[in-house]
């Protein structure tokens, strides 16, 4: 080993460089320790466990990656963000392989007092505030060997902190870029102080649309009483990148959130999004769009945990698959004892776009209180013949007939994106890639 | 020159069961003909036919536009050739609002050569064209947003067929029961309508159970079918005959045919 290691191996010896180049109060870096042996104790999740069952990661070789301390001056120029056109930004954050490569905020806002940059960067800066929340919410370290490699790794990131009162009137835009072979164990969290909003728009991509690499990630997002917060992430990396991360929020009293995930990128992913109600009266909206090809495999676990009264909770996903790719949605709304007057809704419609494509979705409710209203369904089907063939009757070649019907299909979660930009990009991003069928 | 729509001894099966067997008709341009016959006779087959569903599958003879051989030609081909069939039953595309479908339909269907991705017509120009006819129709401008024939009840469905009509201007268009399920005041305009859509050059087919759409568009020819067959063709009188006293004497005459179309409906009773 020597001091001018440029890369870090997710072993002992690349742990202890790691820890040696961080720059960070030491309760962090024992709870990195702490993380590290559990994941040293621990083995990768398997077939039988429920999660996984229909998730095959027996080709994931942790060793064929490293973090990267090198970082390059810019993004590449391959690399073309599909969230940030057409719309004034508050500001913005660049990422690439896990390290800050641009950053800005708008003075209007850091006069505020929000904090918003690369979450390496504010590391030392703002430690205490990170003590009671990063890694704290509803994150759980040892769900699994990826949620240990992550705390014990994480690095890169985003930090967002709103104020009490401060509504931040711009979106803010977060690009996590990937070289091709390279790993991001990138951290987002979001902190929204009582009575205050925001608009994060976070998006991810790779050099190459076929790129490989690693990514285990988490997003934390605190949304305080009152608080109201639209996040959207597009995830786009290439086609042979792995994808684990855990995608929590956290809302208190009367909180809102918009929360838009479309996925479109990735060999494979594994994606735990939970979101928690905690206060009383708190509101949540979820709409999931998942387009899939090739042999890409997206396993996405909702949950819908209402652990106070009076909240709702609306979750709408929906996926195009063609060739031979597959989803797995596995919804839950969990309804604690004291929950009264839930009102939880999920849904899952899947469009097969080809023989080949497989979509599995298990719904679940798991309802202590008795005073509750919750609904879930889901629907898969292929794409109705009659209904190609007479929008060519009308002109339209096949081609533009599927792509008519697959927009179609995602109109009803596009209806509910309230940022047009988002919706224009997701729109042109799924169009773009449906083929022709015959 | 006169375009012209021929089909020659066209034999149809759906899912191996024959239902046309060995139509002949030659339609031109500017021609009004009347397709009657009994339900189950192979109408809509015809129609589904000449715009080529791909369930429809034609086991010999020849459809052409001209000189051009129909058959060889995809579903958009040939409604960007100039071919139209107003649907007895509409489909729903849920998500996809009427005006931006008819803009992409207009926009191929009148540039028959343009390739995917290629700019849509202006959108002030199709606006206006698409408000001027909806208003001919006495649509309300709100049906433009909605989703093409979702929720639709039965004369909204058959109202956005004659705007899509209005709309593309084919030079054939086939319009299969387009007056059912509409009132009497519904039936007049749509009647009126079509008249005025179509008097300019179209040749229609006209397939229908009512007299109205006949009054305001009075077929040169009438053809009945009958088990997959054209039995007969005459002038208007013979519409307005089957109009006034049923296919009695028809059944009576073809006796081959009017078996042929039993066994087909009794089997489809069946399935
Ligand atoms: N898509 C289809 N699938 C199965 N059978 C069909 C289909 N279309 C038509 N047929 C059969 O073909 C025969 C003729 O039907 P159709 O052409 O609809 O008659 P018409 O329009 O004269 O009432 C019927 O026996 C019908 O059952
Ligand atoms: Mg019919």
């Amino acid at each position: 080993m020597t001091d001018t290691m440029t890369t870090a191996d997710f072993n002992q010896a690349g742990f202890e460089a790691f820890l040696a180049s961080r720059r960070e109060p030491e309760w962090m870096l024992a709870e990195r320790r702490q993380a590290w042996s559990q994941f040293s104790d621990m083995q990768w999740p398997g077939r039988r466990d429920e999660e996984w069952m229909r998730t095959d990661i027996r080709l994931f070789k942790l060793r064929q990656y490293h973090l990267a301390f090198d970082p390059l001056d810019a993004l590449p120029s391959e690399i073309i963000p599909l969230l940030d056109s057409h719309i004034t930004l508050g500001g913005h954050v660049h990422t690439v392989d896990g390290n800050c490569v641009s950053s800005a905020i708008a003075e209007q806002w850091t006069q505020q007092g929000v904090v918003f940059g690369s979450l390496d960067d504010l590391t030392e800066e703002h430690a205490d505030r990170f003590q009671t929340t990063l890694l704290k919410g509803s994150y759980d370290r040892q769900v699994d060997r990826f949620a240990a490699l992550h705390s014990s790794f994480w690095s890169g990131g985003q930090f967002l902190y709103v104020p009490r009162g401060v509504h931040i009137t711009e979106p803010l835009h977060v690009l996590s870029a990937l070289t091709d072979g390279a790993a991001d164990l990138g951290h987002t969290l979001v902190v929204l102080e009582d009575g205050a909003s925001a608009t994060l728009l976070a998006e991810t991509a790779s050099e190459q649309e076929d790129s490989g690499g690693l990514h285990c990630g988490a997003v934390e997002l605190i949304v305080g009483d009152g608080a109201s917060l639209r996040y959207v992430n597009l995830q786009n990396w290439g086609s042979n990148v792995w994808h684990f991360a855990q995608q929590n929020a956290v809302l208190g009293r009367e909180a809102n959130l918009q929360w838009t995930s479309a996925a479109i990128g990735s060999r494979l992913a594994k994606v735990n999004q939970h979101v928690t109600l905690a206060g009383e009266g708190a509101n949540s909206q979820v709409n999931g769009v998942l387009f899939t090809q090739g042999r890409q495999h997206l396993s996405y676990h909702t949950l819908q945990h209402h652990q106070a009264a009076h909240c709702s909770s609306d979750f709408l996903y929906k996926s195009a698959l063609q060739d031979k790719s597959q989803t797995v949605w596995r919804g839950m709304i969990r309804v604690d004892e004291g929950a009264q007057r839930t009102d939880g809704y999920q849904r899952n419609d899947n469009l097969l776009l080809s023989n080949e494509a497989r979509a599995d979705s298990i719904p679940g409710l798991e309802i202590e209180a008795d005073d509750v209203r919750c609904t879930h369904g889901s629907t898969s089907g292929m794409v109705d013949e009659e209904l190609i063939y007479y929008a060519m009757c009308r002109g339209f070649t096949r081609k533009e007939a599927t792509r008519l019907i697959v927009t179609g299909f995602f109109q009803q979660i596009f209806d509910r994106i309230t940022i047009d930009s988002v919706r224009d990009a997701l729109g042109l991003a799924i169009a773009r890639r449906v083929r022709d069928y015959e | 020159m006169t375009h012209k729509l021929t089909i020659e001894n066209l034999h149809v099966s759906v899912d191996d069961k024959p239902i046309l067997r060995g139509v002949n008709l030659v339609l031109h341009e500017g021609e009004t003909h009347a397709l009657m016959g009994p339900n189950g006779s192979g109408k809509s087959t015809l129609g589904m036919a000449i715009m080529g569903h791909p369930k429809y599958e034609v086991n010999s003879g020849t459809i052409k536009l001209d000189d051009q051989d129909v058959l060889a030609l995809s579903p958009d081909e040939r409604a960007r050739a100039g071919l139209f069939m107003a649907f007895q039953r509409p489909v729903a595309i849920p998500g996809v609002k009427m005006a931006d479908f008819l803009r992409h339909s207009t926009t191929n269907v009148r540039n028959p050569n343009r390739q995917e991705g290629e700019d849509l017509i202006p959108m002030k120009e199709f606006r206006k064209e698409l408000t001027d006819n909806m208003n001919k129709l006495e649509m309300d401008v709100q049906f433009a947003r909605r989703y093409v024939n979702d929720g639709f009840s039965g004369g909204e469905m058959k109202r956005a067929e004659i705007l899509q009509l209005a709309m593309l201007q084919p030079t054939f268009a086939i319009l299969d029961e387009t007056d059912s399920g509409l009132d009497a005041d519904a039936v007049r305009l749509a009647s009126e309508s079509i008249a005025e859509i179509g008097r300019a050059k179209m040749g229609l087919l006209i397939i229908t159970h009512h007299d109205k759409l006949l009054i305001h568009n009075p077929p040169e020819f009438t053809h009945v079918m009958l088990g997959g067959r054209i039995v007969e063709t005459g002038g208007i009188e013979l519409a307005e005959e089957l109009h006034a006293s049923g296919y009695e004497r028809i059944r009576a005459a073809y006796p081959d045919a009017e078996a042929q179309n039993e066994a087909m409906s009794s089997s489809e009773v069946i399935s």
